[in-house]
């Protein structure tokens, strides 16, 4: 299996390279990590890794700049359901548009919006910036052996308001509820991020390496 | 529930980790990579890796020892020291760091946090601020504590924060490397004032220095370099008097 880590010039590619290569050496399997950044190194890879450091239209942009990439991804995950995991930013993405610096269309792949976090009080702090619980109802392959109310780091001011309740996987406090994961298909996005969440993080990676959506 | 953050500091000088008292006179206290994978195993919540000359020296922070550092980091990796310009921050983030502190060229050239921001987003741009009590406030200091400003350290804190900082790393250089425990005053003039979370430094010497940065500092997480380096606390005995005293943290 391989598996591709998108570079598109925004992002901490190197920490999600070895998380990922971490997870993998956990598995019996034949695994291989690749960063891509262009087109034709993507048309052989079976799972999809979209990291996302960064403003978003300056991530979409970064995309964008890519000759024919968004419309590779679209053919591969939405067409041909390869898995999807969009990591904060990449997973802000999959949404119709953002309000991060003006109005900058994304992906529309789940339908929603990412707006500013709400500030609660001058006691609250923005960014969202460090370990938090996460809750989640429904069962779900990617959270095998992660118990509810385990901790992820997040480093956020923009949040994912899905449209579509059934696509939010599980939620984070702060404020108020703010999306984790989201699932749809064979797509999956976290706001936190899974490579700088020690043991859990490796663990909810390895979920993603076996998950066969 | 967001969880109070404990960040050990690697101070690195020529590639060791080092702990000056006031910023001089340092102590040598290891290899930078091997401190990190020890406060990796420890369950850090962050690391925070200065290089503490290159300001002064006028060069580049060392890449290859950020990269080796953050090759044993599983947990969010700051890399501070001699950031100049945007293209220092990316090849920082392509050497593993996630987030980058800004102090000396802050100063030099405002912009670069607003620019940092945008580019890399604020959650990206932590400023450091080093303060040094003057009568009734405080004047920030750059060069890793070498050269004074003049300027303000409150009205620089609310400035930062509105160009896009996402962090502010709040030193206090008359308690750094005293232990006898945080500025709070300093800390809640600042907590009181900025939006965006402060980390407290300067100072730690005990596990209750660390519970008052937060209770009566208003921190939102603290940092601390010598209490762990020389082995006097680990990780887990902060945690625990976090959490005795009302704190969330992790684990």
């Amino acid at each position: 299996m391989r598996v591709g880590i998108i570079d598109y010039g925004s992002g901490n590619i190197r920490s999600v390279f070895k998380s990922f290569e971490k997870a993998s050496s956990l598995l019996d399997k034949n695994i291989q990590i690749v960063i891509i950044d262009n087109v034709e190194e993507l048309k052989g890879i079976d799972k999809i890794v979209l990291p996302g450091v960064g403003a978003f239209s300056d991530c979409m942009q970064g995309l964008e700049n890519i000759n024919g990439l968004v419309d590779l991804l679209y053919k591969m995950v939405i067409e041909q359901s390869k898995a999807f995991l969009g990591i904060c930013v990449g997973m802000q993405l999959l949404a119709n548009f953002s309000k991060e610096y003006g109005h900058t269309e994304g992906l529309g792949w789940i339908e929603g919006e990412v707006s500013a976090i709400e500030k609660i009080g001058p006691e609250m702090k923005v960014p969202h910036m460090g370990w938090n619980s996460i809750n989640f109802d429904k069962k779900h392959p990617i959270f095998n052996r992660i118990q509810k109310e385990e901790d992820f780091y997040f480093a956020h001011s923009y949040e994912f308001n899905v449209k579509n309740n059934n696509f939010v996987l599980a939620k984070t406090y702060y404020g108020s509820d703010i999306t984790a994961v989201v699932l749809k298909n064979n797509i999956i996005g976290t706001q936190f991020h899974p490579e700088k969440s020690q043991a859990t993080g490796v663990q909810f990676i390895k979920n993603f390496l076996e998950w066969a959506p | 529930m967001l969880k109070t953050r404990i960040i050990p500091c690697l101070d690195v000088k020529e590639g060791r980790v080092v702990k000056g008292i006031n910023f001089v006179d340092l102590k040598d206290a290891g290899d930078p990579v091997e401190q990190a994978k020890v406060y990796d195993f420890q369950g850090a919540d962050e690391l925070c890796f200065l290089d503490i000359t290159a300001s002064s020296d006028e060069r580049n922070i060392l890449l290859d020892i950020v990269n080796r550092t953050a090759d044993q980091c599983f947990m969010p990796l700051t890399v501070g020291g001699g950031v100049r310009s945007l293209t220092d921050i990316r090849n920082l983030l392509l050497a593993g760091a996630d987030k980058v502190g800004i102090n000396t060229s802050a100063i030099n050239n405002p912009s670069i946090v607003e620019e940092g921001a945008n580019k890399f987003g604020s959650q990206c741009i932590v400023v450091a601020i080093d303060a040094k009590k003057n009568k009734d406030s405080w004047t920030i200091y750059t060069h890793g504590g070498r050269k004074e400003t003049g300027i303000d350290a409150i009205e620089w804190a609310q400035f930062v924060a509105e160009k896009g900082a996402g962090e502010l790393l709040v030193t206090s250089m008359d308690r750094d490397g005293t232990g006898k425990g945080f500025d709070l005053d300093l800390l809640k003039a600042i907590t009181s004032k900025v939006s965006v979370p402060v980390i407290a430094s300067g100072g730690v010497g005990s596990l209750e220095h660390l519970v008052q940065g937060v209770k009566e500092g208003g921190a939102n997480a603290v940092l601390a370099a010598s209490i762990f380096h020389f082995g006097k606390f680990k990780i887990k005995d902060a945690r625990k008097a976090m959490t005795e005293a009302g704190l969330n943290t992790r684990l």
